[in-house]
């Protein structure tokens, strides 16, 4: 089978979607995608961040498709051509709903530890001339506990549906899910459950936004500060392939391992996410790369030897601190008198 | 007195009850389609009718019938969609509470024709007395061998069961009442795959409207080219309008298609004109779902020609200065209301209705409704009014099901053809501190303030 | 806040012969192994066993008599907008306020219901007796102004209706549910 997306043609098997075969084209023909998984059953179609405009149907029914459609839920048709990149129409309706999925967003980047790595903020820096429009109240919903290992933050969800439906394949019993409706539908477990299933750590890295975070992690260090080492260990439960958030000889934070599209290689189970966090736990492999414009980049090139590193920013970060503790410390009780009580 | 074909026994005293309705003619058209014809040349006969969907859409039953899945040799169903919610549209309930057994018998012709034995009727939870009557009337009809097993002796068997929603107007989407009877939240599917291939429990699954279904025993018995002759043009047959707002006999009527809109809305014999006589200043023909229309393109369109009632006649001129027959809900406006107020009515009607599930119109019909909040209540500014018509394009045919669409078209058709409203509302917040202040003082009065 | 408070309430959690019987009625109007199907009419039915709303004991009783996970009874009931997830008032006036009706003034009739039991709307009388709602469309747009009460509809409704209706209710002359 033939597709034609923003004029380069590519064979495909049957059964692929657009967003596939775009995938396969890559470069600008690649839609965002902010709800689709490709590591999910019946995960997309949603965020409507994908929308191409199809102006021939296929080689038997060549119509053009008067709608825009979503490109992770469309199938491939032999001599379809699409436009994605290249269509004023298509970026205008990608620009409207990055302002959708902002409007009741609430912009707390600052604060929020997906900053760095978060989908919903690469998609707002592709329109980089947009500004706010919305003078509304922002719908707000108070947070909820559901657990020791991830924080929930409602109010950056953008109800995806990722977490449900990994909750359904990955894990024996879902007790969260979407509450609610419209713009009051909100991930929840309703009454006080934690949500700890042996796979349930997956949830934080495939939230596309900061309303599923590591609580183990939380405020430890901005993204761009850690270095990022790719790691495996012998697990009984997962292919222990994962990815350290270091910083000196600390392990920060373990994830699985995303691809280009910020998708997840192999799910990784929460013993090896939660439970070690130690260098000695882990065969290094070595640093781990990213997406050619991530700012996660940063801090991350000069890995010659992952054991024992010494960099210069790390050992001026360190101090930075130190000197901030001093700073903020009170007059009656100064940090010096604290570190000797210690 | 045009043709009646849904109501024309439905003031027979007792005609709820199964033997008042046998007695007058009722189950005919089971023992015809049973006993004389093919499922194949009952859908040929609905073909020939050219009955098209009651819903709102008005897809030709038929060629939906026809689309069914057979091959598969998978279970099929009947869903029939009793989930009436478009504000201004009640004809079903109408049907279905005083005639229940109608309903009934064409359900059982319909799931004979899609060779389907297991059919639903999804009322809203609303209309729990509704329910109840059709539960009710479905014990009759099983107590007197109309469903079950081995109908008539035909060997066919059918189970027909009533099934109630809990108040969601996205329910009335196909895929969402499917989703909804399987006992999940109405989050309307993605589609393809449509329903006539994978619909309830993933089973081919054919939706029709209460009003479609009633037209069946019908057609049934007088073939489809007797249907066919009815009406006008493409749009054959009969059709239930519910009419309410500002005219003196709101109410269900039974109107041919292809009458004047004139002769509906000023003869005695249906609407019988405006309430306490007052001018008319706008209509919504089909439901709230689509375009309002000021005075000048309601009994003629735009080309001078006469308005018809018939889906081809409504929809001429388009968005600009057409509409649509929709489901048949006739609102009436006459001079005192606030159209303003209706856009931001129907707004907070649509925002409350949302599912939530696509990005659009989760996060666009709620920041509509807030925007007319401030217009209505004298906050507006005069941005507004285009970041309004920014909105409602950006949300217009890029959401998963037809309500994004559905809550854009008011506001749209509101700001076309009323914008001089929208204006005097952001330009005299004092003036409109009163809800009701177009019934002291209606737009005539105060026009001539805009042109300051 | 919404959800804090909502987890305060309890209920009395209690499945008589007769609500059970009607479940298994209910439940098998669908297939073998899609009980899950009969989950809204059966939490119509035990919200009207018990004061009219479902507490998350209620919710959980349902989910053991269904054989599904709780988490599936709860996102249903919250998205539909006719179980009520706390306590209300016995006589729960839910006036329709969509276009037709606001037209022929059901926002006049709901602000003169509200000043005559002298409660604001969404709120509960002293005397846990009455409440005043706004609710979408219910379909009866050619009779506005209109409310519903229980499964009934009151229909063409003016103030001196209202006033013989509160009336009756106070006597307890007004039937909720039809046979």
């Amino acid at each position: 089978m033939k597709i034609t997306i923003d004029g380069h043609t590519i064979e495909v098997e049957p059964g692929t979607t657009v967003l596939q075969a775009a995938r396969m084209i890559g470069g600008a023909s690649v839609p965002p995608t902010m709800c689709y998984y490709s590591k999910l059953k019946d995960c997309g179609g949603k965020c409507r961040c994908c929308l191409v405009e199809v102006t021939k149907g296929s080689e038997r029914d060549p119509r053009p498709m008067p709608k825009l459609q979503p490109s992770c839920v469309t199938g491939a048709q032999d001599g379809m051509e699409v436009l994605s990149g290249n269509s004023q129409r298509v970026l205008d309706a990608r620009k409207a709903v990055t302002e959708f999925l902002l409007i009741n967003h609430p912009l707390d980047c600052p604060v929020c530890d997906q900053a760095g790595e978060c989908n919903l903020q690469d998609l707002a820096m592709t329109n980089k001339e947009f500004t706010s429009r919305f003078k509304e109240q922002k719908v707000t919903t108070p947070s909820e506990d559901i657990g020791p290992y991830i924080s929930l933050n409602k109010n950056r969800c953008i109800l995806c549906y990722r977490c449900v439906k990994l909750a359904e394949q990955l894990t024996p019993d879902r007790v969260h899910g979407v509450l609610y409706r419209g713009d009051h539908a909100e991930i929840s477990a309703y009454i006080h459950n934690s949500i700890d299933s042996d796979f349930s750590g997956n949830m934080i890295d495939v939230c596309p936004v900061g309303a599923l975070t590591d609580r183990t992690f939380r405020f430890q260090s901005r993204v761009w500060f850690t270095k990022k080492i790719n790691a495996h260990r012998d697990c009984p439960h997962c292919t222990g392939k994962v990815v350290l958030w270091t910083f000196g000889n600390d392990v920060l934070r373990v994830t699985a391992r995303k691809d280009e599209f910020s998708e997840v290689e192999d799910f990784i189970c929460n013993e090896c996410r939660f439970d070690h966090k130690k260098k000695e736990d882990w065969v290094v492999e070595g640093p781990h790369k990213f997406g050619k414009n991530s700012v996660l980049n940063i801090n991350n090139n000069a890995l010659a030897a992952p054991k024992d590193v010494e960099i210069q920013t790390e050992k001026l970060t360190l101090a930075g601190r130190d000197v901030d503790r001093k700073k903020i410390s009170m007059r009656d009780v100064p940090i010096e008198q604290i570190e000797e009580n210690k | 007195m045009g043709k009646k074909i849904l109501t024309e026994k439905i003031n027979i005293p007792g005609i709820r009850e199964y033997d008042v309705y046998r007695q007058n003619g009722g189950y005919q058209s089971v023992e015809k389609a049973l006993k004389e014809m093919t499922p194949e040349q009952l859908v040929e006969s609905v073909k020939a009718s050219g009955l098209r969907g009651r819903g709102g859409a008005g897809f030709p039953v038929g060629l939906k019938w026809s689309f069914i899945d057979k091959k598969s040799g998978k279970p099929r169903h009947l869903l029939v969609n009793a989930d009436e919610s478009e504000p201004g549209t009640f004809k079903d309930r109408y049907l279905m509470e005083f005639i229940p057994h109608l309903l009934i018998e064409g359900a059982i012709v319909s799931s004979f024709a899609l060779e389907a034995n297991l059919s639903y009727i999804y009322i809203r939870g609303e209309y729990m007395f509704v329910f109840k009557i059709l539960e009710k009337a479905i014990k009759e009809a099983y107590a007197n061998g109309w469903l079950g097993k081995n109908i008539l002796g035909t060997g066919y068997d059918l189970d027909l069961y009533v099934h109630c929603g809990a108040g969601a107007y996205i329910c009335g989407e196909e895929t969402a009442q499917i989703e909804s009877l399987e006992g999940k939240r109405g989050n309307p599917r993605i589609k393809p795959p449509f329903p006539a291939v994978s619909g309830l429990w993933n089973e081919p699954t054919v939706v029709n409207n209460v009003e479609s279904i009633a037209s069946i025993p019908w057609i049934t018995l007088n073939s489809g080219e007797e249907y066919a002759k009815i009406g006008i043009g493409r749009s054959t047959g009969t059709k239930l309008i519910s009419a309410s707002g500002h005219i003196k006999n709101p109410g269900v009527y039974e109107i041919e298609m292809g009458m004047t809109v004139d002769e509906f809305m000023n003869s005695d014999e249906y609407l019988g004109g405006m309430i306490d006589d007052r001018p008319l200043k706008a209509l919504i023909p089909g439901g709230s779902s689509v375009q309002i229309l000021p005075p000048q393109y309601i009994f003629k369109t735009a080309n001078g020609e006469d308005r018809l009632m018939s889906y081809e006649s409504w929809a001429d001129g388009g968005p600009v200065t057409g509409s649509s027959l929709g489901s048949g809900g006739f609102i009436v406006y006459n001079d005192t209301a606030c159209i303003v107020r209706n856009t931001w009515n129907l707004s907070r009607f649509y925002h409350h209705e949302s599912c939530g599930q696509c990005s659009p119109c989760r996060e666009g019909t709620g920041w509509m409704e807030k925007i007319l909040y401030r217009i209505e209540h004298g906050q507006g500014t005069e941005e507004d009014v285009d970041l309004l018509w920014d909105i409602q394009s950006h949300i217009e045919g890029n959401t998963i099901c037809p309500l994004g669409d559905a809550a854009a078209w008011p506001v749209a058709a509101a700001i076309r053809h009323f914008r001089e409203e929208f204006e005097y509302h952001i330009r005299f917040p004092e003036k409109i501190k009163d809800r009701n202040h177009f019934r002291e003082q209606p737009m005539e009065k105060v026009r001539q303030l805009l042109a300051k | 806040m919404e959800r804090v408070i909502i987890k305060q309430f309890t209920q009395q959690v209690n499945i008589t012969d007769e609500v059970m019987a009607r479940i298994n009625e209910l439940t098998s109007h669908y297939p073998e192994g899609k009980q899950k199907s009969a989950l809204l009419p059966v939490l119509h039915l035990v919200q009207d066993a018990h004061d009219n709303w479902l507490s998350v004991d209620l919710m959980n009783k349902v989910a053991e008599i269904l054989k599904i996970k709780p988490i599936e009874v709860y996102e249903v009931a919250t998205f539909y907008s006719m179980y009520n997830l706390k306590p209300v008032a016995k006589y729960k006036f839910e006036f329709c306020r969509t276009a037709c009706c606001s037209i022929r003034g059901a926002e006049d009739l709901m602000d003169y219901t509200c000043s005559k039991l002298g409660v604001k709307q969404g709120e509960i009388t002293p005397d846990g007796l009455f409440s005043v709602v706004g609710v979408e469309c219910l379909g009866a747009c050619g009779y506005a102004p209109m409310l519903q009460l229980g499964d009934f509809y009151h229909e063409h409704m003016t103030p001196e209706k209202i006033d013989a209706l509160i009336e009756n209710c106070k006597q307890g002359k007004v039937e909720f549910y039809s046979e």
